[in-house]
């Protein structure tokens, strides 16, 4: 079979489309995360609880499958990356799993005893599930910016050198972390604004302004360590953009400020940091000025702008080695087979689509908000 | 059998958290339908009390389903923490059906899962259960894909190695999802979901009918029940899985196992009905056998030859010999990789280039295996033939009284007999035998894989993560326990809401309840 594509631009629109599903991801169940960090400070009565768990009980499910989607196209497109990125984040993949799993059987088991401890220990494991990936996501991306220690063998075998769990923690690492929080906490809020009313909705207000600040402040905070404390990395040499996917066959620099260098040569994406800048600015003022819907709007914007930013700033690579920079994996030599990237490539164009067509029939059919008079009408049918 | 080394470890937290997640799979797989079915019969008959068992049945799938959701997110993620060169050495073929199941057939389910319990009031009857179906169908496409995944480990064609990029490639993506043992293993999959739905619902029925209670509901859901699980049950095991069990040399090796047969014999080959295997005298002891039957039903023919055990490890010597060819030769590429010499030599040989590196558990590189090493390394291929050939036999055992079963009851609720109360009781009683089966088949299929990650191709103790056993020890254990703890109050749940009855679970039986009063601000 004769495909229609280069492998240059094949591996440049999976870049690209990994980019889309992680913002998918972000946005989507981005949201359900900051519900559920939100909920025991946001909803403090039973009623109110089960307002806001009913405010995404219909939607996270599918929101969820933005992250297997993305699980799954990592597996598919880019192969070295998930299998160093996952054997190396171990621990903390392990602790993302658990939570993950919390809030499914959270939500759905939590409303099927009236015993009070029963609910308050679903209120606190939906907490965590919420939190924990939240936090985990951005200690990821914090550690991919700081190049992670893996080394390559001549069989092509990752090899993680590092210590595990608390190596990861470490101070970019946590901040990358909250910022990674107090976005989709933020994100949640507004999408909280929307969706309840009265008490709740009055401290989702004021959860979704003070997120937004925090949101700011940590990005720009984040920026500027990037520019002065961590080091960037560059291929040298010939770039192969249509060369074989094994890593080994390239060398690597790693020096200040080359993680900005992408901004000077393509100056256009500047806008990605700009819209990290301006989707929280706009998320804050717009929640206090109550156009409730606008600011979800701007906060999802705030969203893309940020991952954006960790993307093209690191772009060619995904994930540099700081022990074996020449092992690094890249754009250039970490995708899958050009065969392989353009059947997913055909497969997502047709179903994509297909899958934002159902999604918004389904937000459109289940619209409206979530109030305490409606949970009781309905007790025996809702979370 | 197993020893505290990270591959083993790594397999049994696989083999754990699998078996875990097959416990919700199957019914959420066989619920799905019968819940389409009911509400079909509530929009064709207009009666309430089909909507009303959609719903009741419909909340007993929503605990089910949060559970195969919850666990299923594990396997998803499993591949890239434990089994990191597996990942890498086929991610190229092995991501894209799992990617093409979530873009596919998961977000399909999952999307609609949540109008379906919250759209009752909000849609129309119809497009009610247009939902409704569209959940059955995505759940169903996801098996679909899953298997086709699983089918290529089984079977991998449309893939060439790589020596470049040292891994398999995809050749062709029509021969990936036409892979004859992905079809055969997922119609005889889903086709168990079917009966552990079936059986689900007949069970809880039966529970009803012996206390006298909610008769209407019962007897209705019995009827539909039944008659799926015959016809589902009929589906396994004529359609079983076992025609595809010819194809590669591992599926003639499992097969082999499955019936504890050593030597080779003239076709069509016989059948051993029960027996005890004796490893140490290669053969069945007490052997009840049926001529004939093996050969045709696993061949479809009479004179097609099914080889022996003995046979088969002759041939992964021979293919181990050849293998250490192409490994030379890639080594050899390795180092100069424009020696067109070499690279003919790896094409050659290419195809057993998987049977070589089964030599690196013995020496770290294969060329300087000996001879007794390579006979060790063949016999490796056969795998555990006590395991196989009892889990095989229990397994098929359940599937022809399934088949008895729905029948007997299949007959007596066409002729509105729901009075006979043994069997009742033995509807009860047989509530977890789908899932002793549908477990069992999981451990024939991969247990029966072994050595290999990928037949022929990548052997599992290369395909795991370089990361410590202390690592896989503690999230093993955390996960054993955790699940554990899940799979306890999802039971719990479970009984709660069945003893609860289906009047009190959808608050049909509530008074009205008073105006509601808005907590004020």
């Amino acid at each position: 079979m004769t495909i229609p594509l280069d492998y240059e631009s094949l591996r440049v629109i999976w870049w690209l489309l990994l980019g889309v599903l992680l913002i998918g991801f972000a946005i989507m169940d981005g949201f359900d995360l900051g519900v559920a960090m939100l909920l025991p400070h946001v909803a403090r009565s039973d009623i109110e609880r089960r307002v806001v768990i009913n405010s995404i009980g219909p939607f996270w499910e599918g929101n969820q499958v933005w992250l297997i989607l993305g699980g799954g196209a990592v597996f598919a497109a880019w192969p070295p990356v998930y299998a160093a990125a996952f054997s190396g984040f171990y621990i903390a993949m392990f602790l993302v799993l658990v939570t993950l799993i919390l809030r499914p059987v959270g939500i759905d088991f939590r409303n099927k005893f009236s015993d009070v401890r029963w609910r308050t220990f679903w209120d606190y494991a939906l907490f965590a599930a919420g939190l924990v990936p939240s936090l985990v996501f951005g200690v990821a991306f914090g550690n991919l910016l700081q190049g992670v220690p893996f080394i390559i063998d001549s069989d092509l075998r990752v090899m993680y050198q590092g210590s595990g769990l608390f190596e990861l923690l470490n101070p970019f690492g946590l901040l990358c972390g909250l910022l990674s929080a107090a976005m989709l906490a933020t994100h949640g809020a507004v999408y909280l604004t929307l969706r309840t009313d009265s008490t709740v909705q009055a401290r989702a207000r004021d959860a979704a302004m003070a997120g937004a600040a925090t949101t700011i402040i940590l990005f720009a905070v984040a920026g500027l360590w990037v520019w002065l404390g961590i080091d960037g990395y560059a291929i040298t040499g010939a770039i192969t953009p249509d060369g074989p996917s094994n890593p080994l066959l390239k060398t690597v620099v790693r020096q200040p400020h080359q993680w900005f260098d992408n901004y000077a040569t393509h100056r256009w994406t500047i806008a990605a940091p700009v819209l990290g800048f301006l989707g929280p600015l706009l998320a804050l003022l717009l929640t206090m000025a109550r156009w409730r819907g606008v600011a979800f709007v701007a906060s999802a914007i705030g969203i893309f702008g940020i991952i954006a930013t960790a993307g093209v700033s690191m772009f060619p690579f995904l994930m540099p080695s700081d022990i074996a920079p020449a092992a690094s994996l890249t754009v250039w030599d970490a995708s899958s087979s050009r065969l392989t990237l353009f059947v997913m490539l055909v497969a997502t164009l047709i179903f994509l689509p297909v899958v934002l067509i159902y999604t918004a029939i389904v937000y459109r059919a289940l619209r409206g908000r979530v109030t305490a008079s409606m949970i009781e009408k309905n007790s025996a049918h809702l979370y | 059998m197993f020893d505290i080394d990270p591959v083993s470890l790594a397999r049994l937290q696989f083999a754990a958290t699998a078996l875990y997640h097959f416990l919700f799979v199957p019914l959420t797989l066989g619920l799905s339908f019968l819940l389409a079915i009911m509400e079909s019969a509530y929009v064709m008959t207009g009666r309430e009390i089909w909507r009303d068992a959609t719903r009741f049945w419909g909340k007993l799938f929503g605990i089910n389903f949060a559970m195969g959701v919850a666990t299923g997110i594990t396997m998803e993620f499993q591949f890239g923490t434990n089994w990191a060169y597996y990942s890498h050495y086929v991610g190229d073929i092995f991501g894209a059906p799992l990617a093409v199941e979530g873009l596919m057939a998961f977000f399909l389910e999952s999307t609609f899962v949540g109008l379906f319990f919250f759209g009752w009031d909000r849609l129309s009857k119809h497009g009610h259960l247009v939902v409704t179906w569209l959940v059955a169908i995505g759940s169903n496409l996801s098996a679909l894909w899953i298997l086709i995944a699983n089918g290529w480990m089984q079977n991998p064609i449309g893939a060439v190695f790589n020596p470049v990029t040292m891994r398999m490639e995809l050749t062709s993506f029509w021969d990936l999802v036409f892979n004859p043992v992905a079809q055969a293993k997922f119609v005889h999959t889903v086709g168990a979901g079917y009966v552990t739905g079936a059986m689900f619902v007949v069970a809880i029925s039966a529970y009803y009918l012996l206390c006298g209670r909610f008769q209407a509901f019962a007897k209705r859901s019995l009827i539909v029940a039944s008659a799926f699980g015959l016809a589902s049950s009929l589906c396994v095991v004529v359609l079983g899985d076992e025609s595809g069990y010819t194809i590669s040399e591992n599926q003639k090796m499992k097969l082999a196992a499955i019936e504890g047969m050593w030597q080779t014999e003239p076709a069509p080959a016989d059948l051993n009905l029960i027996g005890i295997p004796n490893v140490e005298r290669r053969t069945v002891d007490y052997a009840i056998r049926i001529p004939w039957v093996l050969g045709i039903i696993a061949t479809r023919s009479f004179d097609q030859q099914i080889p022996g055990i003995d046979d088969l490890v002759t041939r992964a010597e021979s293919r181990i010999r050849n293998g250490l060819i192409a490994y030379d030769a890639l080594e050899q590429l390795k180092s100069s990789p424009n020696d067109s010499r070499a690279a003919a030599q790896l094409r050659d040989h290419v195809a057993d280039l998987g049977y070589a590196l089964l030599l690196k558990r013995y020496v770290a590189d294969p060329r300087k295996a000996d001879a007794t090493t390579i006979k060790d390394a063949a016999a490796d291929t056969v795998p555990g033939i006590g395991t196989l050939f009892w889990s095989f036999r229990i397994m098929a055992g359940l599937g022809f009284y399934f088949i008895l079963l729905f029948a007997v009851i299949f007959w007596d609720v066409s002729h509105q007999n729901f009075s006979r109360r043994w069997l009742l009781r033995l509807m009860l009683w047989s509530l977890p035998l789908p899932w002793i089966a549908a477990e069992l088949g999981w451990v024939v299929a991969e247990y029966g894989r072994q050595p290999w990650a990928i037949d022929g191709v990548l052997p599992t103790f290369l395909a795991v993560s370089s990361v410590s056993t202390a690592q896989i020890l503690f999230t093993l254990t955390g996960f054993v326990l955790f699940y554990s703890a899940l799979l306890v109050t999802d039971i719990v749940l479970m009984r709660k809401y069945i003893v609860m009855g289906p009047a009190k679970a959808l608050g049909l039986d509530a008074p009205t309840p008073q105006p509601a009063t808005v907590p004020a601000e």
